[in-house]
């Protein structure tokens, strides 16, 4: 990547610092998911303190939990093939399942045919999510939120940037990569070609290398802030 | 008007009075941090240095050396020395802060005003508190603050740490070990369990007989399937784990004759560590910022405090959402913090917040995990997004790799907080 390349990667990603909210998306709106399962789960599944297995399994703690996994419940052959399988509850998940549960898992004893506006499985989904762990406790539980990837309009590439943001990014690199080129346990990245930054990074993004701290890192950069970041590295001095 | 001169003034002495004199300080704006750990340290650092003296940036920090208390259990199951953990802030004030070797006492919002114990007042523009921990008085009954010379909890890096070694050092062959582990939300969530498995290693080589006894008021724990697997494989038959369903959840400590109460059942023991329930370090709430649940809620976005936009709230202390409590987590929110308050204060850009988390845990010598997650604000809290933990049965070369990756990361943090 020449000198140009990397100016307008770096107006980019500055271009988009300025007008991209920074916010992940909640999953949906909890309130709104408490109604719909009042209507439509309640008859079968009971949730919160105390709840207890009914015609369905209590849903407490359902994100992070292996399907067909509560205790004292009687599960369909499938779904307990399933869990076998290693079919585990998230968001992608839960969301495919409350869907059209049939295509997710075959032989269901679930009655239920499905739900198929993605705003009201979002509104659902929050709901079940607040009655499981917490990550600020349990720091592997699933996610809360679906996150957002930068998103550029081309039409601002044009505007005026500093090299400000470079900088601030690498602020998350340096809690582990030493400024000063030390490479004990972690390798160095200070003064790593831009070119060979980019490669990396991009292959930690589409995972195809195995580093799942790397791989989270790089999978929600933008390419403007990977190239940014190639540019500031690569001329930091040690 | 005239008292906010006064104290400006006091201040200004104050200032000068422990560290070299600055031509036209009182004209900069002022930030002052309380805390120089994982959250402060970075924070103060960071303003100083993307600031490039157009900020002035105080730091008060009780101690002169700062003993990390990540890594602290690694010095308890033998794999470091205590002086590997120690700290100073030369390099801090070397990069243009103004380091404060006292006591904060108090806050005062409305002058905006923070008060020494050492008698000296020091005004700011905006405040960042940064205070760690203090404990839940009563959470474990039996236990206070004192009995802790007897029974420490060493969930504050320093002589407590060492004097829980010397305990476990000295106790008898085939003594047990008892660990009241703390209810959520607490600092460092997989700490306890890898002090658990540092324990075991040490008695492992010098007191294998022994046992370690863990009284537990949660149902379930960070790692915990990683720490069980490692505990059956590298000491099988010297944990046992009691949650709430066996008493876990109700026990009381005598510290006077060393017993502890299991759902009312006496048990004598040899060394106890007992972590209780946490809450935010207590200035946080002498300067009015936290809640009914003793921690501090803040902006996803920027880490201020949602009771007051002059002040921010970092690392453990603050109520933020989905990051664990950890020097990681502290080290992320406050380059957010240093980015934002310098938006604020030098109209420097504003650029969305990025925080993320990772918590390495040695488990036996060379037997290394890892979990953590990326995080992004939403309106309501910071969240995650995405995360990956170590697997079980993981061959011994990945878990070498991780273990050294840690080391690395010990390196990599420090350097980032201390210069």
């Amino acid at each position: 990547m020449g000198g140009a390349g990397r100016l307008l990667a770096l107006l980019a990603l500055l271009a988009a610092a300025v007008f991209s909210p920074a916010a992940a998306n909640p999953i949906g709106d909890a309130e709104r998911g408490a109604t719909l399962f009042q209507r439509q789960c309640s008859a079968c599944h009971r949730i919160g303190p105390d709840a207890v297995n009914r015609v369905g399994p209590q849903l407490n703690g359902l994100y992070g939990r292996r399907a067909g996994a509560v205790e004292g419940f009687s599960y369909s052959k499938s779904m307990a093939r399933m869990g076998s399988d290693g079919l585990t509850w998230t968001l992608e998940t839960l969301d495919a399942y409350v869907e059209n549960p049939k295509a997710l898992v075959s032989g269901t004893r679930m009655a239920y045919k499905g739900l198929k506006d993605a705003g009201q499985r979002a509104d659902l989904l929050a709901f079940l999510r607040d009655y499981s762990d917490r990550p600020r406790d349990i720091p592997e539980a699933e996610p809360t939120a679906r996150k957002t990837l930068p998103d550029l309009a081309p039409e601002i590439l044009a505007i005026e940037g500093d090299a400000e943001y470079g900088a601030y990014l690498s602020s998350e690199c340096s809690t582990c990569h030493q400024r000063d080129g030390s490479d004990q346990g972690i390798p160095s990245i200070t003064q790593w070609p831009a070119e060979d930054f980019v490669i990396a990074m991009h292959a930690y993004k589409e995972k195809l290398r195995p580093h799942p701290v790397m791989q989270m890192m790089a999978g929600r950069l933008s390419n403007e802030e990977i190239a940014a970041l190639a540019a500031y590295f690569a001329t930091l001095e040690e | 008007m005239l008292n906010r001169r006064i104290f400006i003034g006091t201040a200004a002495a104050a200032t000068v009075a422990l560290s070299a004199p600055r031509v036209l300080a009182q004209t900069k704006p002022r930030v002052v941090v309380i805390g120089g750990g994982a959250g402060g340290a970075t924070v103060a650092r960071y303003l100083a240095k993307d600031a490039a003296g157009a900020l002035e940036v105080t730091l008060i920090e009780p101690n002169a050396t700062y003993y990390t208390c990540f890594f602290s259990n690694l010095y308890l199951g033998g794999f470091r020395e205590f002086d590997s953990l120690a700290h100073g802030y030369d390099a801090i004030a070397a990069g243009g802060v103004t380091v404060v070797q006292d006591m904060a006492a108090g806050v005062d919002p409305a002058a905006r005003t923070v008060t020494l114990a050492g008698g000296g007042v020091l005004p700011y523009d905006r405040l960042v508190i940064s205070p760690g921990i203090d404990f839940v008085d009563g959470s474990v009954p039996g236990w206070s603050l004192e009995a802790a010379e007897i029974m420490p909890h060493a969930y504050k890096a320093g002589p407590q740490t060492q004097l829980l070694k010397a305990q476990i050092e000295a106790m008898p062959q085939g003594g047990l070990f008892c660990m009241v582990a703390p209810p959520n939300p607490y600092r460092c969530p997989p700490g306890p369990y890898e002090r658990v498995s540092m324990v075991a290693h040490m008695l492992t080589q010098m007191n294998p007989t022994a046992k370690i006894l863990v009284l537990d008021p949660k149902d379930k724990y960070s790692k915990q399937a990683l720490f069980e697997e490692g505990w059956q494989k590298h000491y099988s038959g010297m944990v046992e784990w009691i949650g709430p369903d066996m008493g876990g959840n109700v026990v009381e400590v005598r510290p006077e004759s060393m017993e502890v109460l299991i759902d009312g059942e006496a048990q004598k023991v040899d060394v106890c560590n007992v972590i209780p329930g946490q809450m935010a370090g207590a200035i946080a709430a002498a300067a009015g910022v936290t809640d009914a649940t003793g921690w501090a809620p803040v902006d996803p976005a920027t880490m201020q405090a949602k009771a007051d936009p002059n002040i921010w709230v970092l690392g453990d202390a603050s109520a933020q959402g989905d990051m664990p409590k950890s020097a990681f987590s502290a080290n992320s929110q406050a380059k957010v913090a240093a980015m934002a308050i310098r938006a604020e204060l030098t109209g420097s850009k504003q650029f969305p917040a990025k925080y993320s988390n990772t918590c390495w845990s040695l488990i036996a010598p060379e037997d290394g995990v890892k979990v953590g997650a990326s995080y992004e604000p939403t309106p309501e809290k910071i969240a995650s997004v995405e995360s990956f933990i170590s697997q079980t049965g993981e061959d011994a070369a990945l878990r070498k790799a991780t273990y050294e990756e840690s080391l690395g990361w010990y390196e990599g943090i420090t350097a980032d907080m201390f210069g």
